[in-house]
């Protein structure tokens, strides 16, 4: 002890500290693992990245800590409400299985993704609404109110309790898993659907069990923190990414694998929080400010090493529901004369519209060049990214930083999407070694990683409040000048990907989605095709995110934050991945959306959710995607 | 003129000798079949030499140079063409847009950010679903082919590269019989008349011994026997490996 005693410096690095970080990373891992293990098991089986997994979490805290005022705090009282709040949102689950996700086993796997992220929307709304915008703290857990002294440190009775209920479901889920005729289907189904379909299995029942005992174990996992955390209404998306992680980091599908993540990650950032500054090498370096992303530099570490996560294994491709791509043929005469005149009709716009209505479709044309290169690389190049803002954000913090140190507005401008496809070339070149969920999960850390690094560095960036005064010239001051501005990037923009698509390059790109095997037979090198086409897309998000830097004349972190990643996947799925003009579509009703509901209601989000849950079940081929079907139809009824 | 060597070939996973020792040459214009029972070895000598797997020792040179260690994409460069077993085409692009992407590639320009590709080497394009006997096809989208077409459009697509050496993996799986024949005849007419090197593997014996010049017969990773196909339809081994002798498995040959 005395050793390290004299070692000491301002850090607490005495064996004891590090030991009870250690503990405390471990109580919250058991928690994390909870939920980890629940996702684990709905996308093993049903193949849905369950974005409201976050959700089922925070509504298990919230259910707990009425039913905990409910019952009183008395021992049975309070782990029956633990217990019953897991279980409801188990039911919970079941039932928008049954209601919703039913009906979209059919449609492409990212519209599943979307009508998820629309509960997302739904349930915190919902939960604002039941709740109220404070933080609720619940009462300590009878029976284990105490702490208990460890290496002259005091660890409180309820983190041992957690420690040891981590491996205990672990080992229930195992025995579930491998002893029970449930589990075997549940195996089986993991391994390989379609077979399992074939043999017999009733999927249907399997499909609403295994949601049910997901979102129990997200419910249970929320339920177990109110002695730890309060109750807020952030919590669903911010352990929505720690999960991700661990269910990336573990091997998707596997539960001991998720359990190994899940003890990394929670005991990696526990110490980080308790290492704090350390200086070395006359270097002050700050640990605590590595605790946004450690997790995140972990799982770009284990991507690259091993792919398929620690306990993963290379998923074979489903057979039968292989989604045909539609053909991309050159857009017709016709189609080519209603371009022309929707350009014409939005330059002579200004002429008619009044200042809000400019303000709107700066906004709308800014996220239109954004959702355009978005679906670049998840349409045509079949790279499904789920953290693009990284790159609407790089763009728009490159423009305002060149602004403020350096260059006149209009220099700015121009060469801060560089500094964005710089950034997508970087990370690309990592993204492009894996496929599939694995490579959206990596776009998402990168993002995270970026939007950290902005968020933190206050010296620099501005940190949280962001940076203001990012005016733009004097010449461009005006709404309506503005607005050509962005007319001439955004749609310019937008145009030059589209022609794109047309080239070699473009076919490339779709040879490496539609066949890599086929790709690669004919000397295409898919990855460094994807590579580029990854950093073009990143180049003009960076675009996007320069003139809507100049727009606000503001910027904060949030430009670069996942809500804005999922929103520009929003616009792309909402109007339809399969159409060029679906991805404006998309854009133009989000954006005229978010706007005018957020006027209307204190609950716009539900609305919005709603909206789009409408949308996902009437429109599964999107918006572009139905109004193209109405005109085939249409033109071949007049053909015959 | 000799185009393939290969010679001492071995590849094994774990303690399973899949290939062992395989040595044979090809030349031009000549049509080499590779047959075997399941578990032979032809898939694993198949994708040794188009760059999939690598080979644990031996060697495999083309015109000269070697192709072992060598990406798919390396080995098409250096003119080796090759179809899948299970047709791998580009399904959003129509039967030309596929042929016209691999001309693009072979001529360097795919690269190109600014061409229409629709409107690249659209005849030298033709031209060669001409040859393989779809041009009428040329519009339609892949997708909507059906199987015998799609393996006529994949044979073009090998061809684009004005290749030497064609591999063609089971070129005739999942065809009707006499979409079988038409095939096997059009490729040893494409063959002799431009000169080119075809190896290929093959479950159905008719198709094998109508159209190959030449057999190799591989069994549990080794080449039992080689020659013209009335020279190997007479071999016993040969006879033994697919008639059964009660002996096989039991080491009659080893």
């Amino acid at each position: 002890m005395s050793a390290f005693q004299e070692r000491q410096n301002e850090p607490d690095l005495s064996l004891s500290a590090i030991f009870v970080q250690l503990l405390n990373g471990l109580a919250a891992a058991s928690s994390l693992f909870l939920v980890a293990a629940g996702l684990s098991l709905i996308f093993g089986v049903t193949r849905i990245v369950n974005f409201a997994h976050g959700s089922l979490y925070m509504l298990g805290t919230y259910t707990a800590y009425s039913l905990v005022q409910w019952f009183g705090g008395g021992i049975f009282g309070f782990w029956g409400a633990v217990l019953l709040a897991g279980l409801s949102v188990g039911l919970f689950g079941a039932l928008v299985e049954r209601l919703l996700l039913r009906r979209l086993y059919h449609a492409p796997e990212l519209l599943q993704l979307l009508a998820t992220f629309a509960l997302v929307l739904v349930i915190r709304d919902f939960a604002l609404w039941a709740w109220g915008p404070e933080d609720l703290l619940g009462p300590r857990a009878p029976g284990l109110e105490g702490a208990v002294a460890i290496l002259g440190r005091r660890v409180p009775e309820y983190d041992l309790f957690l420690i040891v209920l981590g491996p205990v479901v672990l080992g229930l889920l195992w025995l579930l898993l491998t002893r029970t005729r449930w589990g075997t289907l549940v195996r089986a189904a993991t391994e390989d659907r379609e077979m399992a379909g074939a043999l017999g299995v009733n999927q249907a029942w399997l499909f609403t069990s295994v949601f049910a005992l997901g979102s129990f174990l997200a419910g249970l996992g929320g339920a177990i923190q109110i002695p730890r955390e309060p109750a807020v209404l952030t919590m669903d998306l911010s352990i929505l990414s720690d999960v991700f992680v661990v269910v990336v980091v573990g091997g998707m599908g596997s539960i001991p694998g998720a359990f190994l993540a899940a003890v990394i990650i929670g005991v990696l950032k526990a110490m980080c929080i308790g290492i704090g500054n350390v200086s070395a090498f006359g270097m002050e370096f700050s640990f605590s400010k590595l605790t946004l992303v450690v997790e995140f530099i972990v799982m770009a570490v284990v991507l690259v090493i091993r792919p398929w996560g620690l306990f993963g294994r290379a998923q074979g491709v489903p057979r039968g529901t292989a989604s045909v791509e539609p053909p991309l043929s050159l857009p017709s005469p016709g189609m080519l004369k209603a371009l022309a005149a929707a350009l014409l009709a939005l330059t002579l716009l200004p002429l008619v519209s009044d200042r809000y209505t400019l303000v709107l479709l700066t906004d709308i044309l800014v996220f239109a060049l954004f959702a355009v290169s978005l679906h670049f690389i998840m349409g045509p190049a079949g790279m499904h990214s789920f953290g693009h803002a990284a790159y609407f954000g790089l763009g728009a913090y490159a423009a305002a930083l060149l602004f403020k140190y350096a260059l006149p507005m209009e220099l700015a401008l121009l060469l801060a999407p560089l500094a964005a496809g710089l950034g997508a070339l970087v990370f690309g070149w990592f993204c492009v070694r894996l496929s599939g969920v694995y490579l959206a999960m990596l776009t998402l850390a990168f993002a995270q990683i970026a939007w950290s690094v902005v968020y933190q560095w206050d010296a620099f960036t501005g940190g949280s409040n962001g940076l203001v005064g990012v005016w733009p010239a004097q010449w461009l001051s005006g709404k309506t000048a503005f607005y050509y501005l962005a007319l001439v990037l955004c749609a310019g923009g937008a145009l030059i990907l589209w022609r794109i698509l047309y080239s070699p390059f473009g076919y490339a790109l779709r040879a490496g989605r539609d066949s890599p095997l086929r790709a690669d037979a004919i000397g295409i090198d898919v990855r460094r095709q994807q590579w580029l086409g990854f950093a073009l897309a990143g180049l003009f998000a960076g675009v996007a995110g320069a003139v809507y830097a100049f727009s606000k004349g503001s910027i904060s972190p949030d430009t670069l934050s996942i809500p804005r990643s999922v929103d520009g996947l929003v616009m792309v799925l909402m109007g339809g991945i399969q159409t060029l003009t679906g991805a404006v579509a998309g854009a133009a009703v989000f954006t005229w959306l978010q706007d005018t509901v957020a006027r209307q209601t204190e609950f716009w989000r539900a609305l919005l959710g709603g909206i789009i849950l409408f949308l996902v079940l009437v429109f599964p081929q999107g918006i572009a995607g139905f109004l193209r079907e109405r005109w085939e139809a249409r033109a071949g009824k007049r053909q015959s | 003129m000799t185009v393939l060597s290969v010679s001492k070939l071995c590849k094994a996973y774990g303690g399973v000798q899949a290939v062992c020792e395989v040595s044979f040459s090809l030349a031009s214009g000549e049509l080499l079949a590779l047959i075997g029972p399941n578990g032979a070895g032809k898939t694993t000598c198949f994708n040794l030499l188009n760059g999939q797997i690598a080979a644990d020792s031996g060697s495999a040179e083309f015109e000269g140079a070697s192709l072992i260690g060598r990406k798919p994409r390396q080995i098409w460069r250096m003119g080796v063409g090759r179809t899948f077993q299970i047709t791998a085409t580009f399904s959003s692009m129509s039967v030309r847009e596929n042929v016209q992407t691999a001309l693009l590639n072979f001529h360097g320009k795919l690269n190109s950010l600014v061409s229409l590709a629709a409107y690249q080497y659209r005849d030298e394009a033709m031209q060669l679903l001409t040859r393989v006997g779809i041009a009428a096809q040329a519009d339609r989208p892949c997708a909507v082919l059906a199987y015998g077409d799609l393996k006529r459009v994949e044979l073009a697509i090998a061809l684009a590269n004005r290749p030497r050496l064609l591999l063609m993996d089971e070129p005739t799986a999942g065809m009707a019989p006499t979409e079988r024949v038409a095939l096997m005849q059009l490729t040893a007419e494409l063959a002799r008349a431009s000169g080119i090197a075809v190896l290929f593997t093959e479950h159905d014996m008719d198709v094998v011994f109508a159209h190959a010049d030449r057999i190799l017969v591989l069994n549990h990773g080794r080449l039992i026997a080689e020659g013209k196909p009335a020279d190997v339809r007479a071999n016993r081994k040969v006879q033994e490996v697919y008639l059964g002798s009660g002996a096989v498995y039991g080491g009659a040959h080893a």
